[in-house]
Parts: structure tokens; C-alpha cells; sequence
């Protein structure tokens, strides 16, 4: 019943709904299909950069270069002379009297925010798969990121050890 | 579900599994450990207070922890990256693993006394 309505209702334009096999031809030509993967407007754009090889090669280098400026900074905060016991503003102050410690701290600082950043992005994409929570989750994620870096860098280069 | 198809995964899995975890717990501490760092920039007594939270056994015993997934999370990438850019890479990444388990199991001995040397002088006299 529903079928036969179908039926009628799309072959009226020809008139010849009654022959149930309709032929395509010259005067009933068959409908066009955009081809598979073909580039169309709603192809997103972000497909044609290399956006995710750059990302997927900074979590290399940076992760190599991480894995010294981390390690050193366990030793000196956490093993050395005596581990936390000896942490306090004094600790600080010596240690950021010097540029070298400085540089180090603000490299740590900008990679480690960036690769835990990026990191962070793949484990959101992988896993919120409504396209609003992956969108917010991001969002959220970005503000953050920037919030961080430039409040850690305003302190470094900020920092008085004569502050009261 | 049929017995038997849940995929439990190998050595390859379980290791990217622990990078995700590590990676997402480290970051979530760098967060705390800026804005911690931060209040240098308010007062030197501010700033002592709070690290002393980091001078309590409880905290103490989480900052191992935190040694633990750096530790793994550098070990396994440095792993990661010889998979990538080795040619050999993919074919020794199960010796690679349990070497980086090794190397990590006796960096883990080697950071217990100097990591936790406040709580167990604090703890257990000096």
C-alpha cells in the first residue's frame, strides 16, 4: 500500500508508474552520486595542512629535550640535598639568582605545558565523541594551557627575592 | 557478551594504556605546580606554607608516585621514538618495554630513600 503510494508519487512527473521497472534514459536520466573522498564544500579545510604531522613530530622532540630538563629538575627538587626538606622561598631565590636556571625552568615550563597540552587534545578527541563536548572540553583545555604558560613565564621573569 | 572476546591486549597495548594515564596524571600536576609556584610572587611566608603540604608523609609518598610516572612516561617515550625513527624499532618493541621496565624497577629502588628521607626522618627519628 505505502509502497504503491511511493511509487506513484515519484513516477508522476514521467506518467509511467504503472510499468513498476522504469528505464533511465535520455528524457529520464538517472540521478548523479558525487563520487567517494571527492573534495566538495563541506570537506573540512584542515585536512590540507600537515597540522597533525608538525604535532605528531613536536611530541618527539620536545619529549627527548623534556626528558633531561624533567629529570634534572627531580634530582635537584626531590633527591639531592636531603629531597623536599630543604625547599622554600631561600631554595627558590638561590636558584632563579642564576639566568642559566632560569632558561631551564622557563623551557620546562613552555614544552612541558605544550606537549601535556597536545597530549591532552588526542586523549579529548579520542574519547568525548559528541562534536559540543569535544569542542568545550577543548576550549577549556586551551584557556587553561594560556592561563598557565603566561602566569609561570610572568613569574620567572617577575621574580624579586627581595619582595617584602 | 560471548566468552572469550574481550581483547586483553600485549606488551604494545598495556604500555600505551600507561603513557595515556601517566601523561594525563603528570599534566594535571604541572597545573597545581605553576599556580603552587606562583605565590612566590605573593610572599615568601605564603609560598612556605604551602610547600610544606608537599613536606607531609601523605603528599611525600604521592610525590613518589609522581617520580614513578614521570619515570615511566620518559622511559616509554624514549621507547615510542625509537619505534618511530629506528629502523629495527617495531620489531624489538617488547625487548624495549621490559627493558624500560628494568631500567625503570631500579631507578624506582634507587629514588625511595632520597625522595622519602623527610617522612622517614620525620616518621622514625634521625
Amino acid at each position: 500500500m505505502s509502497t504503491e503510494t511511493a511509487n506513484a508519487g515519484a513516477g508522476a512527473a514521467k506518467g509511467s508508474a504503472a510499468d513498476g521497472a522504469r528505464e533511465y534514459g535520455v528524457d529520464n536520466p538517472a540521478p548523479l552520486i558525487t563520487a567517494p573522498r571527492a573534495r566538495t564544500a563541506r570537506t573540512p579545510k584542515s585536512t590540507r595542512t600537515n597540522f597533525e604531522m608538525y604535532g605528531w613530530l613536536f611530541m618527539r622532540l620536545s619529549g627527548i629535550v623534556l626528558v633531561v630538563l624533567v629529570i634534572g629538575h627531580l634530582l635537584i627538587q626531590l633527591v639531592l640535598d636531603g629531597g623536599v626538606s630543604k625547599i622554600g622561598f631561600a631554595f627558590v631565590a638561590g636558584r632563579w639568582a642564576s639566568p642559566f636556571w632560569q632558561v631551564w625552568d622557563l623551557l620546562m615550563l613552555w614544552l612541558a605545558m605544550l606537549h601535556g597540552a597536545n597530549g591532552l587534545r588526542t586523549v579529548i578527541n579520542d574519547y568525548a565523541e559528541r562534536d559540543n563536548s569535544r569542542f568545550w572540553l577543548k576550549m577549556l583545555l586551551y584557556t587553561a594551557t594560556v592561563f598557565t604558560v603566561l602566569l609561570g613565564t610572568l613569574v620567572i621573569f617577575t621574580f624579586d627575592p627581595n619582595i617584602r | 557478551m560471548p566468552a572469550g572476546t574481550l581483547y586483553r591486549g600485549r606488551e604494545g597495548m598495556w604500555s600505551w594504556v600507561a603513557h595515556r594515564v601517566t601523561g594525563v596524571l603528570i599534566f594535571f600536576f604541572l597545573f597545581v605546580h605553576v599556580l603552587d609556584t606562583a605565590l612566590v610572587r605573593v610572599s615568601p611566608e605564603t609560598y612556605d606554607e604551602t610547600v610544606a603540604i608537599y613536606k607531609t608523609p601523605l603528599v611525600n609518598v604521592m610525590e613518589y608516585g609522581l617520580v614513578a610516572a614521570i619515570l615511566f612516561h620518559a622511559l616509554n617515550g624514549l621507547r615510542v621514538v625509537a619505534v618511530d625513527f629506528w629502523s629495527k624499532g617495531a620489531k624489538y618493541q617488547k625487548q624495549m618495554l621490559w627493558t624500560v621496565m628494568a631500567v625503570w624497577g631500579v631507578l624506582m629502588v634507587g629514588a625511595f630513600y632520597p625522595v622519602l628521607q623527610h617522612t622517614l626522618h620525620s616518621l622514625f627519628g634521625s
